[in-house]
């Protein structure tokens, strides 16, 4: 099989929002577009993201840690959404186990955004139709443009590096590399849904500091020359302070 | 279809598509994007692949730039304050640009044949200060500046007064070999994408990221250590780490002396021009440095840098002459070990000792053991042959957080001495150089220094900023007063390399030291975000002199949208976007170079104007035709270019000197850089390029810049610097003991006027760094305002313009108070509550939110998302106006001289840096709801565009649904 997704890291997410708004900017004009904002310069402006970032505190200071939460469509194996659609417009296509909305076929019943537990499903008030990631199947296969950008936009975005992107049924893929190597884990696995896109946890560096190779140093550093000024010699203050 | 298909960088391009090649300028990190064409419109936007700085990568900003172009906040006429109207009721009436431009004109005639320096001319992030600068000179007015002394100049010249580069356009990190970085002071800004890109770099191999900042948000995130500094205590951190350094003999000895003056001999004895100054060899015939050590070898005086001595940094000597001599390391060291110790320090910064210790030790003994060694041969200034490059694996970047406080100047000159201390100076693994630094320690250029200076219809002989080396290059007059308006360079302020734009209007309201005639602002939003004490300067700009004239007489605002700044405006300019004008990212000015790379990029149109829209570039170069400033006029008056465009490409520095606003392809067929005659088709070589430009330094001349023979040769011939001296690093600053000198009455020269400005340059102009506590917080009970408050810029907005940007403030329309949960209980708040928070000069209304990212002491909010209701044409009841708060009204911009008592700028005594963060306030639980204060609701203007309802930016769907 193969099962297109994406490898999110959240070691290195610094929350910058690149993702979200490179999606809008590609998705909107392109075949699954327009992703419609409702009242864009008013109170409350509300509108169509098929990838939106959390912010998450977790802990009590100061063992705080910050945890951003990138978030769009999970292409499940077992997608929910597929499932209540009473029109077959959510559908999980066969060839890479992307799920796309026909929107000629939806009508707007939300009845998918009601059985996706990620919340992942974008209702368009305006067309009446629900929208969602599409993993940019409009970019990946599209052979109008250069090789190396047949990415979903959010991944060519990235400026930490935080997301990849190919089949997690490929073992050879940098998808897959990265969940093996990454303890890349999935969202909410009780659900259910067996979701595609996985998340790598944080981890911290630490560094070992050799006591008696510092004890060797300050050694040295008397030989070079190292002196404490004695008591009666002139100090920095009598230069430093007025 | 029987088009051919036409393929570009490996586009297959549909009908009606086109691929552009340009500079970003949703913030300040310039940036290469792609721009994907459709029918004139454009379809898409990404990072440049081939770009030195984003590499293919883009930030949220950058991602939005469509939408800039749908802002209904857009201005596309001239407008002139109706007749009646008052300013800030935003009345105007359109005038066409042949009216706008005879009045200001003619304004603008008059001040330069009678007074030039009652024309002020400041500028926000415009990136192009050396066209604006330029300009300015040639009117002949001391007053400009952008907006840098309200920004970060401490790092600058904290920095560049001590390691001759700085964060972050002229240095980095080198987040290629770097396995242990300190970030201070930045949680989610400068620089953007290369600090994202950095760090994800330095963390896959390994490498450790300590973050000190009060919040943890944004790279703090991703960091492996996070330090909750309490704000403007950071000095005093890193002081104690200097001391575990020290104590630890964890320092690099050939660093130290072969590329500071930390071993530099220094005279003790008190009184006498030289007191504190270096210890000179007079006898020997020598061209450049006459600088002393002592030597341990021969238990003698010698020359500095001489092959075959050991030079001691630690000891207090005397001279042949019977002289005191000692070492600035020595200073330091007695300094840290009375009182820096990290149990001292814990008590100022919140830090627990042991783990201040733990970080500085980790960091010592890594740059210690892990050298890092590059088979690179290189010769240096003092012709020594060296078969190895070697460096060690720590870094530091720092910004605005260390930066924003009275005490900022000390603390990066301390974080500066830290750097030279583990050696990691344009070494690999450590801090990097970019062109066109590194510089001599301070650069070269001296502002004006005396009122004779300035004369009608006459450009300054020097420029209006620059980097003083001593007093006698402040720009005072004979009494010590002042000459600029907005006190830069004064005793007060001396080394204000950026200018003090936050002082402006308040300088120009009170007449004080005198008064303008015109203020020009350009980019700049002054009436609102980008000043202290809003409501305090919204009145200013409206205050009336007895005969019913406005205070400042004129003002002159160019911006692309209906800013807060806008409507208290007389004159206004319709500027375009980014994406309709020609720029240079050039360097003159704050080019895109990277460590390797001395490299500079343009702006192409890709846009037609919107409206009447006018690039402001164009504007000045209209004025300077119409007034026949020198330099764009020949000596008839005649214009030399009619076009920006023409300007940037036929421009010299001076005749003939080869130097213009861009590097590349210069000389009549193109083929020379960096210097070379004006080449009529240097734009298309750019766009042919990708906009930018970038030379690559050989590998022998890329690293120990400062003192790296070659390097320095090149750079000099290739015009970057004067003089191919070697730059020292000032471990210890003489340039701050010349003024001290000065303030004792010790130094030939000018002195200060008063009393009080001798002793507040007594007292900070310190030439070993110290900590002190930022200078409002003395002045306050700290019982009774028990909070620090602090703002920050969050980064899908960080230096962007786009609070009305459609989808950026989806992501962020309202801010909120983020305060310690406990704390907040103890105060009777509960999460969402609303609060006063009160400072001794202001007092808002806020949404508290509880956080436990942020150390409990402090109080944090983003900035710049509060707006006046109607401004930049979002709904008067849009959560901007109505729930989002502005800090700025809390934070005064004028606080009592502790020497003299007389109101001076709430800024850096040294660099003239705004103090945003040395704010205290106390909270306490509110009486109804919404931001406050509020003001007036701003009307809409007649010509812009009306606030659709529903955006749905599309495109032919090219495979039909």
């Amino acid at each position: 099989m193969t099962q297109m997704a994406l490898v999110i890291d959240i070691n290195k997410c610094v929350g910058c929002h690149a993702c979200a708004t490179n999606c809008k900017s590609w998705n909107t004009g392109g075949q699954f577009g327009p992703l419609t904002d409702n009242n864009p310069y008013g109170k409350d402006p509300d509108g169509v993201w098929f990838n939106r970032v959390q912010t998450y505190e977790v802990g009590k200071f100061p063992n705080t840690e910050v945890v951003y939460f990138p978030k769009s469509c999970m292409h499940c194996k077992n997608p929910p959404c597929v499932e209540v659609c009473p029109t077959s417009a959510s559908y999980k296509r066969e060839e890479d186990g992307i799920v796309l909305v026909n929107y000629n076929d939806c009508i707007g019943c939300k009845y998918c955004s009601w059985a996706c537990p990620y919340g992942c499903r974008e209702y368009d008030d305006f067309e009446g139709v629900m929208k969602k990631c599409t993993l940019c199947v409009d970019r990946i296969y599209n052979e109008n443009l250069p090789e190396d950008e047949r990415k979903p936009a959010c991944v060519l975005a990235c400026p930490s590096n935080a997301r990849a992107f190919g089949d997690i049924d490929d073992p050879k893929s940098k998808a897959a590399e990265w969940i093996s190597e990454g303890m890349g884990y999935k969202v909410l696995p009780e659900a259910g849904t067996d979701p595609s896109n996985h998340y790598l946890p944080k981890r911290k560096v630490k560094v070992t500091i050799d006591k008696d190779m510092l004890a060797a140093r300050k050694h040295t550093a008397v030989a070079m020359g190292h002196r404490e000024a004695p008591e009666s010699e002139v100090t920095s203050e009598d230069v430093a302070q007025p | 279809m029987s088009d051919a298909i036409i393929e570009k960088d490996g586009h297959r391009l549909a009908p009606g598509e086109d691929i552009k090649y340009t500079t970003c300028y949703m913030c300040a990190c310039r940036c290469g994007i792609k721009i994907t064409m459709q029918d004139g419109k454009i379809r898409y936007i990404q990072g440049n692949p081939d770009h030195p700085t984003n590499q293919g990568v883009i930030c949220a900003k950058g991602s939005s730039g469509i939408m800039k172009q749908f802002s209904p906040g857009r201005i596309t006429k001239p407008l002139l304050r109706k007749q009646g109207a008052e300013r800030g009721q935003a009345d105007f009436e359109e005038i066409s640009w042949e009216r706008a431009m005879d009045i200001l004109v003619a304004r603008l005639k008059k001040i330069r044949s009678t007074d030039p320096k009652k024309l002020a001319f400041f500028t926000g992030r415009d990136q192009m200060q050396a066209l604006t600068s330029y300009w300015a000179k040639q009117f002949g007015t001391p007053n400009f500046a952008a907006h840098g002394g309200f920004c970060s100049v401490n790092m600058a010249t904290g920095m560049i007064y001590s390691i001759g580069g700085s964060s972050w356009e002229f240095g980095g990190v080198d987040y290629e070999r770097s396995k242990y970085m300190f970030l201070l002071g930045v949680a989610e800004d400068h620089d953007s994408n290369p600090l994202k890109m950095g760090i994800t770099k330095m963390r896959a191999h390994g490498g450790k990221l300590v973050v000190i900042n009060p919040v943890r948000s944004g790279y703090g995130a991703v960091a492996d250590e996070w330090m909750p500094v309490k704000p403007g205590t950071d000095g005093a951190l890193i002081m104690g780490m200097i001391h575990v350094l020290m104590k630890n003999g964890l320092y690099d000895k050939e660093f130290l002396t072969s590329t500071t003056n930390a071993a530099y001999l220094i005279e003790m004895d008190k009184g006498g021009e030289r007191e504190g100054l270096p210890y000179l060899l007079e006898e020997r015939d020598m061209q450049q440095t006459q600088n002393t050590v002592w030597d341990l070898k021969s238990g003698s005086v010698q020359e500095a840098h001489q092959e075959n001595i050991d030079p001691s940094l630690f000891g207090v000597y005397k001279g042949k002459d019977g002289k005191t001599l000692t070492t600035g390391f020595q200073l330091l060291y007695d300094r840290v070990m009375a009182e820096y110790s990290p149990q001292q320090v814990e008590k100022i910064c919140g830090i627990p000792a042991e783990r201040i210790e733990t970080v500085a030790l980790e960091a010592g003994t890594m740059a210690r053991d892990e050298i890092i060694t590059l088979p690179i041969e290189w010769t240096d200034v003092w012709g020594r042959e060296h078969k190895t490059v070697t460096g060690k694996p720590v870094s530091v970047h720092a910004m605005r957080g260390l930066a924003a406080h009275s005490n900022g100047f000390q603390t990066i000159r301390s974080l500066s001495v830290f750097m030279m201390l583990l050696g990691i100076i344009d070494r690999p693994g450590g801090f990097r150089y970019k062109a066109p630094f590194p510089k001599p320690i301070p650069p070269c250029p001296k502002p004006i220094n005396s009122p004779d200076m300035i004369k009608p219809n006459t450009p300054l002989p020097n420029p209006e900023l620059g980097f003083p080396s001593n007093p006698d290059h402040l720009m005072v007059d004979g009494q010590g007063n002042p000459m600029r308006i907005d006190k830069a360079f004064s005793w007060e302020f001396p080394l204000t390399a950026h200018g003090m734009m936050q002082n402006v209007i308040t300088n120009a309201h009170n007449k004080d030291p005198y008064a303008i005639d015109t203020l020009i602002i350009f980019m700049a939003n002054m009436a609102w975000n980008s000043t202290m004490n809003t409501g305090g300067v919204m009145d200013m700009l409206t205050a009336k002199d007895d005969d019913g004239g406005y205070k400042i007489p004129f003002m002159v605002v160019s911006d692309a949208f209906f800013s807060e700044q806008v409507a208290y405006g007389d004159l206004i300019l319709p500027d375009t976007t980014y994406l309709e004008r020609h720029d240079v990212i050039s360097l003159l000015d704050r080019p895109i170079s990277d460590y390797d790379h001395p490299a500079d990029a343009i702006r192409q149109p890709i846009l037609e104007p919107k409206g009447e829209c006018r690039p402001f570039q164009q504007t000045l170069i209209d004025l300077a035709n119409a007034l026949g400033l020198q330099g764009f006029c020949d000596d008839n008056g005649k214009p030399l270019f009619k076009t920006y465009h023409e300007f940037i490409v036929g421009w010299e520095s001076a005749p003939g000197s080869g130097v213009g606003f861009l590097a590349g392809w210069r000389g009549k067929d193109g083929n020379k850089h960096m210097v070379g005659e004006p080449n009529p088709n240097q734009w298309e070589a750019y766009l042919k390029n990708k906009s930018f430009f970038e030379i690559e330094l050989e590998e022998s001349i890329q690293y120990n810049r400062n003192i790296n023979q070659g390097y320095l040769n090149w750079a000099q011939s290739r015009k970057l610097i004067r003089l191919n001296d070697p730059i020292v690093m000032h471990f210890y600053s003489e340039v701050l003991q010349r003024f001290r000198l000065a303030a004792k009455g010790q130094r030939e020269g000018r002195q200060p006027a008063t009393e009080a400005q001798k002793q507040r340059i007594l007292k900070y102009f310190d030439p070993v760094p110290f900590w002190y506590e930022p200078i409002e917080r003395m002045q306050l009970d700290g019982k009774k305002y028990p909070f620090f408050a602090i703002t920050q810029r969050p980064m899908p907005m960080y230096h962007s313009w786009d609070s009305q940007n459609a989808w950026l403030r989806q992501i962020l329309g309202q801010n909120f108070l983020y305060m310690n949960g406990d704390k907040g209980q103890e105060l009777g708040l509960n999460d969402m509550d609303w609060a006063w928070v009160e400072s001794p000069t202001g007092k808002i209304r806020v949404q508290v939110k509880f956080s436990e990212a942020v150390q409990p002491d402090t109080v944090w909010t983003w900035n710049g998302i509060g707006k006046m209701s109607g401004a930049w044409n979002l709904d008067p009841e849009a959560d901007e106006a109505r729930k989002a708060f502005l800090l700025n009204h809390c934070i005064t911009e004028e606080i009592a001289d502790e020497f003299s008592g007389k109101q001076v700028s709430n800024s850096d005594p040294i660099s003239g840096q705004a103090a945003w963060y040395d704010l205290r306030v106390k909270i306490y639980k509110a009486d109804g709801t919404g931001s406050w204060p509020q003001f007036h609701t701003l009307k809409p203007l007649a010509h812009m565009e009306g606030r659709k309802k529903i955006l749905r930016y599309e495109f032919m769907r090219r495979n039909g649904k």
